[in-house]
Parts: C-alpha cells; sequence; structure tokens
C-alpha cells in the first residue's frame, strides 16, 4: 500500500476549515503520547491542562484576559502574512507599546481623568508603530529582510525594558525591586467582571476583529492585500503600490502589538515589571495560522491558544510538569497545522 | 604587554564565534539547495540542551557533541518531511521549528537546570602549545574550534570541487532543469536540510559545552538569527560567513571590556550591540540590491513539485 499526493483541480474550501481541526485532534493525540513518556496519566493530565482551568467562572475570566493580546496582535499579523511581510518583531513591538502607554501613566501618576486609559491606549498603539517602522523603513528603503530585522529589535526593545526597569522606571520607594511603581486606579483597564481580572481588553479586541474584517473584504486596501498575497505579479500590473502595502502592513500589526502591550500592563498586571508577555508575540503567528489569516477565525484560535497557557499553569501546580509544555504544545499545533494543509490544494490516494 | 591583553581577548572572540561558525556554514548548504530554514535558531537551542544532557548522563563531552549534532538533525528532519513532502510553506515551518525548539529544550532541560559538566577540554600540542603568545591561541583550542575551521574548507571544497556539490547548486539555483536532468531534488535536498540540522546542533553543542558549560533556558540568544543574518552577509560564501562570525565575536569583546576601559555605558546597551550591528549589517548588504541577486540561490525559499 502506497500512499500518494494527487493535485486537486480547484484548492478545497472546506479542508480550509477542516485543517484546524485535524491539527488540534493531531496534537491532542500527540500531547497524550508526551505525557505518558513524561510518566504522568495522559488522560489526569489531558484534564489539568484543558477541561479543569476552565471549569470555574475565574478560570473563563483568565482564559480571555489572555486571550485578548492574542486575538489583537495576531489580527495584525495576518494580514501582514497576507501580503507576504513577515512581521515577526511583535514581541518586540509589544514591549515598546507597553512602555509608552505605561511610561505615561507613570507620568501621570497622580492625575484623576477619564481620558488617562484612552491616552494610554493610543500612546501604546503609537509605541508599536514606531517599533514596526524600523524594519518598514529599512525594507522599503534599503530592501532589507523584514524577518531579520523585526527579530533583532524585539531583542533590542527587551533589552530596553530592562534597562528602564532597573533605572528610571523603578519605584523609588520599592527597595530596588525592578519594577515601577502600581498604576494609579484611573490609569488601570475598566473591568468586565467584578472579582475577575477579566478586563474591556477583550472587548477591544473583539471590535478590532470585526473592524479588521469589514476592512479587508470591504475596502479597496484590504483587497490590494489579498491580491498581492493570493497574485503578486497581478498585483504589480494592476499598479499596487508595493511600498505603501508594506508599510501598511507593518503599521497595522505594530500598532495592536503595541496595544496589546499596552492593554497587559494596564490590565492583569497593573505596572511595569522586567517580563511584560509570557512570549505572546511569537504565539501570535501560530493564532493567526491557525485561525486562518481571517480575523474572524483568529478570535476563535486566540481563545484556544490562550487555553494552552492557562493549562500548563495549571499542570504546573497539580501534575508538577514544568511550564515549558506550553510551548511544546504550541510548536506541535503549529507543526500539525502545516501538515494537514497539504489536504487544501492535494487529495490523498492509496494505490 | 600587549599580548597580555591581546591573547585573551582573541581567545574570547574564537569561543564567541564558533557556534556560529557552525550555524552560518550549516545554512549556507542548506540555501544552496534552494530551502530556507528559518529554524536555525531552534535546531541550536536543542543541540544545546541535547548536547548538555548527554554529557551530564555520561560524563563524556565528545559524546555529548555527538548527541548535540544528532539533536539538531532529528529537528531538521520534522522540517524536511514537511517542506518537501508535504509542500508546506517554509517561512511557516522555520518559525514553527523555532517554537517548538525553544519549547522543546525548556522542558528536556527542565532537570538540568544548576547541573555543573566537565567542559569541552582544551587540547595540548607538544612543543608548539609553549610558544609564547601564539602557542595557547593556536594549538590549544577544544577540538570544536579545529572543527569549525576544517568545516569552512570542507563545505568550500564540497560546493565548488565535487561532483554532487555542483549537483546542490544546481538543484538551488534551478529545481525543475536539475530535477529533468534526472536529480533527485527532493533527496538532495533532504539531505542539506539534515547536514544543515547537525549543524546547528554543534553550534548549540558548543555553547553548552565550552562557551558557557551550563543549561540556561534561551541560552542561545538569537545565536541562530545572528547566523541567518550572517549567510546573507557573506553572500552565501562559507568562507566570508567563518570570518563574519569572527567579526561579531568581535563585538562580544567589546561587551565584555567596555566597563574595563572605563567607559560608562548600561550594561543593557552593549549587549544590544550585536543585534543593532546585525541589523546595520544586514542593511549595508542588502542596499545593494545587484549583489544580493546574483549571489542568492535562485529557487531561495520556493517549495518543489515533482508532477509539474
Amino acid at each position: 500500500m502506497v500512499f500518494k499526493l494527487e493535485p486537486r483541480a480547484v484548492p478545497s474550501r472546506v479542508m480550509i476549515y477542516q485543517s484546524p481541526i485535524i491539527a488540534v485532534l493531531l496534537t491532542l493525540l500527540a500531547g497524550m503520547v508526551m505525557f505518558r513518556l513524561l510518566g504522568t496519566d495522559p488522560l489526569q493530565a489531558l484534564d489539568a491542562f484543558f477541561i479543569e482551568p476552565i471549569s470555574t467562572l475565574d478560570g473563563i475570566a483568565e482564559l480571555l484576559v489572555k486571550a485578548a493580546p492574542l486575538i489583537l496582535i495576531a489580527i495584525g499579523l495576518s494580514i501582514g502574512f497576507q501580503a507576504n511581510v513577515w512581521n515577526i518583531g511583535a514581541e518586540g513591538q509589544l514591549t515598546i507599546g507597553a512602555l509608552f502607554g505605561g511610561g505615561l501613566a507613570l507620568a501621570f501618576y497622580e492625575f484623576e481623568t477619564p481620558f488617562l486609559i484612552p491616552a494610554m491606549l493610543i500612546a501604546g498603539t503609537f509605541g508599536g508603530m514606531i517599533w514596526a517602522a524600523i524594519p518598514a523603513l529599512l525594507k522599503t528603503r534599503f530592501n532589507t529582510n523584514e524577518i531579520l530585522t523585526s527579530l533583532m529589535l524585539t531583542y533590542v526593545g527587551l533589552l530596553i525594558l530592562s534597562y528602564l526597569i532597573h533605572g528610571p522606571l523603578r519605584d523609588p520607594d520599592g527597595f530596588n525591586f525592578p519594577e515601577s511603581r502600581l498604576f494609579h486606579d484611573s490609569a488601570l483597564m475598566p473591568l468586565l467582571i467584578e472579582g475577575t481580572r477579566l478586563h474591556i481588553g477583550f472587548l477591544i479586541a473583539l471590535g478590532v476583529a470585526i473592524f479588521a474584517w469589514l476592512f479587508i473584504f470591504k475596502h479597496v486596501v484590504g483587497f490590494q492585500i489579498r491580491v498581492v498575497g493570493l497574485a503578486p505579479a497581478a498585483a504589480s500590473f494592476a499598479g499596487f503600490k508595493q511600498k505603501r502595502l508594506i508599510w501598511f502592513a507593518l503599521m497595522i500589526s505594530g500598532g495592536t502589538a503595541g496595544l496589546a502591550g499596552v492593554i497587559e500592563v494596564a490590565g492583569p498586571i497593573g505596572q511595569i515589571v522586567p517580563v511584560i508577555s509570557p512570549g505572546y508575540g511569537f504565539t501570535a503567528i501560530i493564532v493567526a495560522f491557525l485561525g486562518r489569516l481571517h480575523p474572524i477565525g483568529v478570535i476563535f484560535s486566540g481563545i484556544l491558544m490562550a487555553l494552552t497557557y492557562l493549562g500548563g499553569d495549571s499542570a504546573q501546580i497539580t501534575m508538577n510538569l514544568p511550564s515549558a509544555v506550553t510551548g511544546v504544545f504550541q510548536g506541535m499545533l503549529l507543526f500539525f497545522l502545516l501538515a494537514s494543509d497539504v489536504l487544501i490544494r492535494y487529495r490523498v490516494k492509496i494505490n | 604587554m600587549i599580548i597580555e591583553f591581546v591573547i585573551p581577548a582573541l581567545l574570547t572572540i574564537i569561543t564567541a564565534s564558533t557556534p556560529l561558525v557552525f550555524a552560518a556554514i550549516g545554512e549556507i548548504v542548506v540555501e544552496k539547495s534552494g530551502v530556507l530554514n528559518l529554524g536555525v535558531e531552534g535546531m541550536m537551542i536543542v543541540g544545546a540542551v541535547g548536547a548538555f544532557a548527554v554529557t551530564v548522563k555520561t560524563g563524556n563531552p565528545y559524546i555529548g557533541v555527538i548527541a548535540g549534532a544528532f539533536s539538531g538533525l532529528l529537528l531538521s528532519f520534522i522540517f524536511g518531511f514537511l517542506t518537501l513532502y508535504l509542500y508546506s510553506n517554509q517561512v511557516a515551518t522555520g518559525l514553527a521549528l523555532t517554537i517548538f525548539g525553544v519549547g522543546l529544550s525548556a522542558l528536556l532541560g527542565h532537570e538540568f537546570v544548576g547541573q555543573t559538566i566537565n567542559s569541552l577540554p582544551k587540547l595540548n600540542t607538544p612543543f608548539f602549545s609553549d610558544i609564547r603568545g601564539l602557542g595557547p591561541l593556536v594549538f590549544e583550542q577544544d577540538f570544536m574550534v579545529y572543527l569549525s575551521v576544517f568545516m569552512a574548507i570542507l563545505v568550500t571544497w564540497f560546493l565548488m570541487r565535487t561532483r554532487w556539490g555542483l549537483a546542490l547548486r544546481a538543484v538551488g539555483e534551478n529545481h525543475d532543469a536539475a530535477h529533468s536532468i534526472g536529480f533527485s531534488v527532493t533527496l538532495i535536498r533532504l539531505f542539506a536540510i539534515l547536514f544543515g540540522g547537525a549543524m546547528a546542533g554543534l553550534g548549540g553543542a558548543y555553547l553548552s559545552l565550552a562557551h558557557t558549560p551550563l543549561w540556561v533556558e534561551n541560552m542561545s540568544a538569537g545565536r541562530g538569527w545572528i547566523a541567518l543574518a550572517l549567510v546573507v552577509f557573506a553572500s552565501w560564501r562559507p568562507w566570508r560567513a567563518f570570518f563574519g562570525a569572527y567579526l561579531f565575536g568581535g563585538i562580544t569583546i567589546i561587551q565584555l571590556h567596555a566597563q574595563g576601559f572605563g567607559v560608562d555605558v548600561p550594561s543593557q546597551v552593549l549587549s544590544m550591540l550585536p543585534y543593532l550591528v546585525t541589523i546595520i549589517v544586514l542593511v549595508m548588504i542588502s542596499r545593494d540590491d545587484f549583489r544580493i541577486r546574483i549571489s542568492a540561490p535562485a529557487c531561495l525559499g520556493k517549495s518543489f513539485h515533482p508532477h509539474g
């Protein structure tokens, strides 16, 4: 018996949506094997990883808290990925956004005004855009590969955070701990459900998703992005300005990453700390692919990936598994997704 | 006086450069075959943890080196299978390899945090080692430093002087033509990918066995990405990559000794140097669009579909 891949006449539309489901099921199977190898009961581990964390209201609130930044970043990234602009430095843009927004909160430390939060959100978005403007400028002006520059700038951004938090932004009454002051109440994201950490950041993420959806399918620039992704040659015949699209893709993805950064520091964290994100900027790459580069798909995949973070924490507490299991799960999921995607263009034939 | 300062500085440069030499030369072979594997960072960190774990268990760093190469090779096989047999996007698959590798290494290395090993021994060449200054520098390195020089020579010879090197370059320049004259594009690329994986694994092994003989999460700290930048910097030529790696190694000297010179710069600013220099170097190289276009393999990053 030999398996052979046979090209389909037309790419399967059904498989586009089935492939993520296949990938999730395969990841769960591989996860059970992994837990077995780690010496735990696979079913118990899966329960601890995927069921237990969301069996309470508090758990569901936490799930949405973690999903918000993932959804925001992934929306920006998926617009870029469609146009073949590979911004993989969202983690750095998130960090700079958090510093801009958080810096504003600390600058206006004792101000009681409802305008502070909106100003912080704008500042954070702007910060992320500035950080993404560097790869955009280098790409359009000097033809420099944006994958490498945006990633290098992530390391630089994290070091800037480290410098500021050990110096200028450190809490003057904080016994030299590398942490800023706790933000004032008017610099914290309003809560959606009292008693949990769920804040309006999740609604912002949903709003941005819907806006992006309308934009991609109704606006002419959104149309151009889709054409560039599907048929680059056609796009250049049609006279779409390649450079403008590169700028656009990087500004959008940098902006949403910066926004995600500020809602993290003004939301669940409430101050600036040395580690702001547990790798949301990289995980969002997986979220974007799993959500089929579609804003609405990204909402679902963002929630699913948020669950892997909660699961990692829960498995660490209840089963003493290292939290690094989360990263392994996320990597496996992307592998299985890329593998299943072959079925969009090919069908398996058994001879 | 000069010897007392210069020799230790050069020794530090060698240690910092060697992992980059392995990873960059491996990736040159991969890219010459027309495949862009962005997973170098992931293969390197898995190589580092594999080498460290096996050294802890066996007490023998040489077995550790082999384990490091093998770990990188195994990880690269996933990439090869997905991109060559399932036609997945090379950029996305490479990113997946890095995300997976970083997670996997943290999981595997969990129990080895804080353990110590005997680092890779320095060789001692009778007579030559006693030459003042030059002796320790040239004749008293660990064997991987010599191996890295040897690999640069071997890969240059293989690519430029052998039939199989020619086949590999042909596959990278025009896979359809290479296929039509009877070369197995997929198999040649698979071997190139596996070689690149083993080399990245060796680079990682050097990090955890010689550079800093410890296991620390994320200890590769972007070196895999710097190696990718070096490939572009070197215009896909092994020897240029070798010297490029030493240029980058040289930057670490500034990092380590700047404070010694009484320069008052925050340590974080010094740590940014390798990343900033990478960006600057890339800009300088890439602005010459023509040069990139003639030296980059024409089929770089494109999937090959044997049935048209």
